[in-house]
């Protein structure tokens, strides 16, 4: 059956199915390889889309490993303040003062490994000031394993092969995503393929169990038997 | 200058020596020394001959100096403006300071008593010109108050040494028949033009006599200039940790600061530490201020780092790079500014952090990729506002770009398979080249084009690879392959 493409912005975030608006809060990335940018950018494309400046706190491992973000790529619409700092228990405490601040759009960390700061209470604390000033908190888990975390809503990503180029057969077009929601608090957890459009800011999920597709002589006697 | 803590007993004579020109001698000896008829000056041979239980030591005095200079900041506790005189004197102009500790007289008896506590022994006097202070100071009677009406009486008295004069100006002097600062003042004036016109103002006895009498302006030039803002507490006991004080001293200064309408971006916390000595921290913010809850909480770890010596008995609290500011208010109800939010944040993490870790990232003008992003302070204006390039670019860029080893090559476009990270890769589609030439401007001769390719392997991960060079373009051997990012 194919779900066919969802807005996920609008749809994702349930008009009608809660009484009340939901706040933004806490979640969590796993990428599936340390060097997949995925990750990074599903989590720019559900920021909200507002000029507000984006926190992005960085450890040294995986500014080394994974890079440094790249504003020629992230574009220029969000200003960003990058921190960079060298320990978890650093990153953690920058997170939580940056949740102390409205003003900001969003507060990204990235956290390589499973540092022990980094424990249920302290994704629980980064889960409650996100909450209690209603800015989205995102954590990068690089090289890491799921284990507890108060984050409301887990997701591990991966890249897919990107799209065909409309213009290029050899190269690749819209990046694709899956991504598998493996705990949530507020739906059902489930896994989508996303192809996200980057110059509309536009992501569209499907479900990855569909049809098979239709073969190129499938239909054609009948069609001559109508003619 | 001696400390009492490591000073040998008074009746041993003791000197301390320096190099000459033929070897060691005397830089300074104690009284014991003195009284046996060792002067400074001399070499220490012919001294050891005078008085066989010499004891000597090396003079350090770079180390005085520095000590000296400590010492400096350390008598602003009594007047704002003090400067170091030569390599053994101070100079503080108390003009105006003096009632505060009940006059001129009460106030040297102070200083010797707050100097002695120290271990030093001083020589104070109070004068209307540096020059006369000087003089007074080291050939006048003890503790002498000097008025503006008597200078030349009290001068008059005391030894040419008292000039300030080099010694051949001295000894000439002396040779002269002129013994006191008195016989120079009668020799009359055109004369005295007349035979020194030429000499400098160490050697001209002229000059040093106008100084002396406030003829010649002589100004104290402080070592820097004293802050505006400024609140002190002063201690009954020493302490060691100035915590429990500062909100008092942060509340004070931001009263003073809204007074006047200003605001800091600096804070300067010194504490003047029993053993004659003082200790900084310094704190910055972002954004002009004067909100002390805010101040306070920049100095949560940095009060650790003060070196508290044998405890302090006088916290001072400075407002540095002092702003006008005025109160921002955009909301109706009286409510927060959110930028002011902002500015707090950047400044507790740059506290933290320290200024560095703390930047944001801002497109340049260039096409070379790590030259197209640059770092500026957090809450910096932005100066020249680059624009994105056209050309798609990745979400994440390497500090480094790490060189792939290329196992199959085609003539045209990426390497087909290639290791990275120990990882092999195969290249199922492609995009590029974009060539980007070196800047030549900037680059150094030799610097080899590059070639951008975004490929994507077999598992769907989309890299940005490049070729460095060409074949046989004259600038080194084969080209060699680097990632250089990541895309989504």
């Amino acid at each position: 059956m194919c779900m066919g493409s969802l807005r996920v912005q609008k749809r994702l975030i349930g008009q009608g199915h809660h009484p009340y608006p939901i706040a933004h809060t806490l979640s969590e990335a796993f990428p599936e390889t340390a060097t997949d940018a995925a990750a990074v950018g599903f989590v720019l494309a559900r920021l909200p889309r507002t000029n507000a400046p984006v926190l992005w706190v960085q450890d040294r491992l995986s500014r080394k490993e994974a890079g440094r973000p790249y504003l020629a790529g992230i574009g220029t619409d969000r200003p960003l303040i990058m921190v960079d700092l060298s320990r978890a228990a650093d990153v953690l405490w920058a997170m939580e003062d940056g949740l102390r601040c409205k003003a900001l759009g969003a507060v990204i960390g990235e956290v390589w490994g499973d540092p022990p700061a980094l424990d249920f209470t302290a994704t629980k604390r980064l889960a409650l000031r996100s909450e209690a000033a209603d800015v989205p908190c995102w954590l990068i888990r690089r090289a890491a394993s799921p284990d507890l975390s108060a984050a409301r809503e887990r997701w591990r990503i991966a890249s897919l092969p990107a799209a065909p180029h409309p213009y290029d057969a050899q190269a690749p077009g819209l990046p694709r995503w899956s991504l598998d929601l493996f705990r949530s608090r507020r739906r059902a957890p489930g896994q989508w393929v996303a192809t996200y459009d980057g110059s509309a800011d536009r992501l569209d999920l499907s479900a990855p169990v569909r049809d098979g597709a239709v073969a190129a002589g499938d239909g054609t006697a009948r069609e001559r038997a109508a003619g | 200058m001696e400390r009492q803590g490591n000073a040998p007993p008074d009746d041993i004579p003791i000197v301390l020596a320096r190099e000459g020109h033929h070897g060691p001698v005397i830089h300074a000896a104690n009284r014991a020394a003195r009284l046996n008829g060792i002067n400074p000056g001399s070499r220490v041979v012919d001294m050891r001959a005078i008085c066989p239980e010499l004891q000597v030591e090396y003079a350090d005095p770079a180390g005085d100096r520095a000590a000296l200079d400590r010492l400096v900041l350390w008598a602003r506790r009594w007047c704002p403006w003090t400067v170091r005189d030569g390599e053994s004197g101070l100079i503080l102009d108390t003009t105006g300071s003096d009632h505060l500790l009940g006059g001129e007289a009460a106030m040297l008896v102070e200083m010797e008593t707050q100097l002695s506590l120290l271990g030093l022994s001083a020589q104070l006097a109070v004068a209307p010109t540096w020059g006369a202070a000087w003089a007074l100071a080291r050939f006048g009677p003890v503790r002498s108050v000097c008025g503006s009406d008597e200078v030349g009486v009290k001068l008059g008295a005391l030894p040419v040494t008292g000039l300030r004069l080099d010694g051949e100006t001295v000894l000439l002097l002396r040779r002269l028949g002129l013994k006191t600062i008195g016989a120079v003042m009668d020799v009359p004036r055109l004369s005295l033009t007349r035979r020194f016109v030429k000499a400098g103002l160490e050697a001209n006895p002229l000059m040093r006599l106008d100084q002396a009498l406030d003829k010649l302006a002589e100004p104290v030039a402080s070592v820097d200039a004293q802050p505006r803002f400024r609140v002190q507490s002063r201690l009954a006991e020493p302490i060691f940790d100035p915590t429990p004080y500062l909100p008092e001293l942060c509340e004070n200064l931001c009263e003073a600061l809204k007074q006047a309408g200003q605001g800091c971006r600096r804070l300067h916390l010194t504490v003047y530490r029993t053993d004659g000595d003082v200790s900084h921290v310094d704190v910055a913010t972002s954004a002009t201020t004067r909100d002390p809850g805010h101040l306070h909480g920049l100095f949560r770890d940095k009060v650790e780092r003060i070196n508290p010596g044998f405890g302090f008995d006088l916290i001072t609290l400075e407002a540095g790079s002092v702003e006008e500011m005025h109160e921002r208010q955009n909301r109706l109800d009286g409510g927060s500014d959110d930028d002011l939010h902002l500015t707090r944040l950047v400044d507790r993490l740059s506290a933290k952090f320290g200024p560095h870790a703390v930047t944001r990232p801002v497109l340049r003008e260039s096409h070379v990729p790590e030259r197209a992003e640059g770092q500026v302070a957090a809450l910096a204006a932005m100066a020249v506002a680059g624009e994105a390039p056209a050309k798609e670019r990745p979400l994440r860029l390497f500090d480094h770009p790490e060189e792939v080893r290329v196992l199959y090559a085609v003539p045209e476009g990426p390497p087909a398979q290639f290791i990275w990270r120990r990882q092999t890769h195969r290249v199922a589609r492609y995009a590029g080249p974009e060539r980007i030439a070196p800047e030549w401007w900037k680059d150094r001769p030799g610097t080899r084009l590059r070639d951008y390719f975004k490929v994507e392997d077999q598992a769907g991960r989309r890299l940005w690879l490049y070729r460095e060079g060409l074949h046989e373009d004259g600038r080194g051997g084969d080209p060699r392959w680097f990632v250089h990012g990541c895309f989504a």
